[in-house]
């Protein structure tokens, strides 16, 4: 990322931001304290269900918090949901997108939506169909975009009032990996001039690419909040090793857990994940100590240590459990 | 791309966004209706022109007897005619309401959850909610408009309406009638499931159709009772529609109708009662 211009300006601010919804006992968010600064690209990370969404909605005024307190571009978002909507962008999950109107219609009226007049709504509206590359599309009806240019359309559309915090929910679910590409290519660049985004993800990879700081969140509550460099450095190791072998798994684990420099081994598909902090000649240590135990290596690969590494070393489960 | 610079002192008051975002989302809805004015004509006269058609025009011709009997030939059906021309215009407006608001907004809650962008408009939830039945209403009283000639036009030769218009009772009433049955398409709109919302045919709209003083006035119902008690006067006293309909008598004829002393004040209840549930509605569906 070139330059990120995050300042010391908060954005977002939670204290103690909590959600049970009516009729379960289920706390969807639990006492959240979050700061998102102006410029940043902010990640919520997490598995279905950690409370991603939830906080996102307390955010854009559509859940009420059931305790604790929000603040967007400084406004209170419980006291004041609809001078808060001045200020933020949503992209949700869904196309929401007003299948009645053309693809530059749906600019058009959110221009006039958020008080703009014809002539600005107009002109904003072709510019930016432009700069998403949506302009042979202007008349068309928002059921002929495919699900990549729908995406964008509603970018555009939560960018057209230049908003303190874009929103993106799952941003690039079921999105195809050259449409996922793309918008990740969108983000950054509206990043770089300027533009805040909160992001949710269950996506370790969008999570990396594209955030300056990652909160990890599960089960409501948030485990860590770091940049993904530190969040990685956090682990104490620098790199995974994966075992597929056949043979006594339990004893090659044993044998892998005894190397010079491991930290910790488990139990993988068809075979063992080794976590390894420094070590000299690794894959031979590694191969011989499976040998020794007379598992039949298949296969051996290495990888750094991901934003999935943090997670399972935090909550002991895969990110998409 | 563009920049986005935070100036909280370009912030609006709520009064002003409010108003502009209210303003945005009925050029929003008439854009949509200009698209395919067509279409709009069309779904506005069809039931219209086939009541008629029917009822005024192909009846008379083959002699099956709509009007009570009694008079001269032709006095019958003509007295029919100008119970029925108004009650079509009734049911036109009800209609309106339903299809352009209550149809509109399981679809936007449903299908195409257009309504999840829609209430972040800088502007109250119930804004949203209160421009679809002021959008519908407008929608209705259009409507009215239609109708009313091509319902006056359409029978056979020596079939008259006597049609009278009331302008005061007109230019009030319709509006009035307009906004309650927009604020019912809302109740209707954010209570069904849009999978169940063929449902609400079966169950509101027919028998509010058929028993809201569209073919006949409230007042001939009188012979249809039980041990001296009126049953069927009674009980359609509950829907909304009778006022409507008996409203358009008072606005459009001068047959007899429900007082007007009675009509403004319940639809005025109507539209009040019916407005307050669906803006609940719309909330409890919109937020969580």
């Amino acid at each position: 990322m070139t330059n990120p211009p995050v300042t010391s300006l908060p954005v977002i601010h939670t204290s103690d931001l909590t959600k049970v919804y009516a009729g379960t006992d289920v706390t969807a968010v639990d006492g959240l304290n979050l700061t998102v600064y102006q410029g940043e690209i902010f990640g919520l990370l997490g598995p279905n269900g950690a409370g991603k969404t939830t906080t996102a909605g307390m955010l854009t005024t559509r859940v009420l918090p059931s305790a604790g307190s929000a603040f967007v571009a400084g406004i209170d978002v419980v006291a004041q949901p609809n001078l808060t909507k001045q200020f933020i962008g949503v992209v949700s999950q869904v196309n929401t997108l007003d299948r009645q109107l053309s693809v530059w219609e749906n600019l058009y009226f959110h221009g006039r939506l958020f008080g703009m007049g014809a002539i600005e709504s107009r002109e904003v509206a072709s510019e930016l169909l432009e700069t998403f590359q949506l302009t042979r599309w202007a008349k068309a009806s928002v059921y002929a975009l495919s699900g990549g240019m729908a995406q964008r359309l509603m970018v555009a559309r939560a960018i057209f009032h230049r908003p303190a915090v874009l929103f993106l929910d799952e941003p690039t679910a079921g999105l195809d990996p050259q449409s996922r590409l793309a918008l990740w290519e969108i983000m950054k660049q509206l990043n770089a001039d300027g533009q805040t985004i909160l992001l949710t993800t269950h996506y370790m990879e969008e999570a990396e690419q594209l955030c300056h700081r990652v909160a990890i969140m599960d089960h409501g509550k948030l485990l860590a909040l770091d940049t993904p460099t530190n969040l990685k450095h956090s682990t104490g190791i620098d790199t995974i090793v994966t075992v597929k072998a056949t043979g006594d798994l339990n004893e090659l684990g044993r044998a892998l857990a005894l190397l010079d420099g491991a930290s910790s081994v488990r139990a993988v598909e068809r075979g063992v994940e080794l976590h390894v902090a420094g070590g000299e000649r690794l894959l031979t240590r590694v191969i011989a100590a499976a040998e020794g135990v007379g598992a039949q290596v298949q296969d051996v690969s290495v990888a750094e240590p991901s934003l999935e590494t943090v997670f399972i070393r935090l909550t002991g489960r895969e990110l998409r459990d | 791309m563009k920049p986005s610079p935070i100036s909280l002192s370009s912030q609006r008051s709520t009064w002003s966004a409010g108003r502009s975002a209210l303003v945005a989302l009925l050029l929003r809805d008439f854009t949509v209706i200009k698209k395919d004015i067509k279409l709009f004509f069309l779904r506005t006269v069809i039931q219209p022109f086939l009541l008629c058609f029917v009822f005024l025009y192909v009846f008379p011709k083959i002699g099956q007897s709509v009007g009570g009997g009694g008079g001269s030939p032709g006095a019958a059906e003509s007295d029919f005619a100008t119970v029925l021309v108004a009650g079509v215009v009734g049911i036109s407006v009800m209609f309106q309401g339903l299809q352009s608001v209550a149809l509109q907004m399981s679809q936007e809650f449903g299908f195409t959850r257009e309504i999840e962008d829609r209430v972040q408009a800088p502007c109250p939830i119930w804004l949203v909610a209160l421009e679809k039945v002021v959008s519908g209403a407008l929608q209705g009283m259009l409507s009215a408009l239609i109708v009313l000639p091509i319902a006056a036009l359409v029978h056979a030769n020596g079939v008259h309406a006597a049609i009278h218009i009331h302008w005061l009772v007109m230019l009030t009433l319709v509006p009035l009638a307009a906004l309650a049955m927009g604020s019912l398409g809302l109740v209707i709109g954010t209570s069904f499931e849009p999978r169940n919302i063929g449902l609400m045919f079966g169950f509101i709209v027919l028998p509010i159709t058929f028993l809201g003083g569209t073919y006949y006035q409230w007042n001939r119902l009188a012979p249809v009772q039980i041990g001296g008690w009126h049953w069927l006067q009674t009980i359609v006293l509950v829907n909304p529609l009778l006022y409507v309909n008996e409203g358009m008598r008072a606005a459009f004829t001068d047959v007899a109708h429900i007082h007007l002393y009675l009509i403004y004040p319940v639809l005025l209840v109507f539209f009040a009662g019916f407005l307050s549930l669906g803006l609940r509605n719309f909330r409890r569906r919109v937020l969580s």
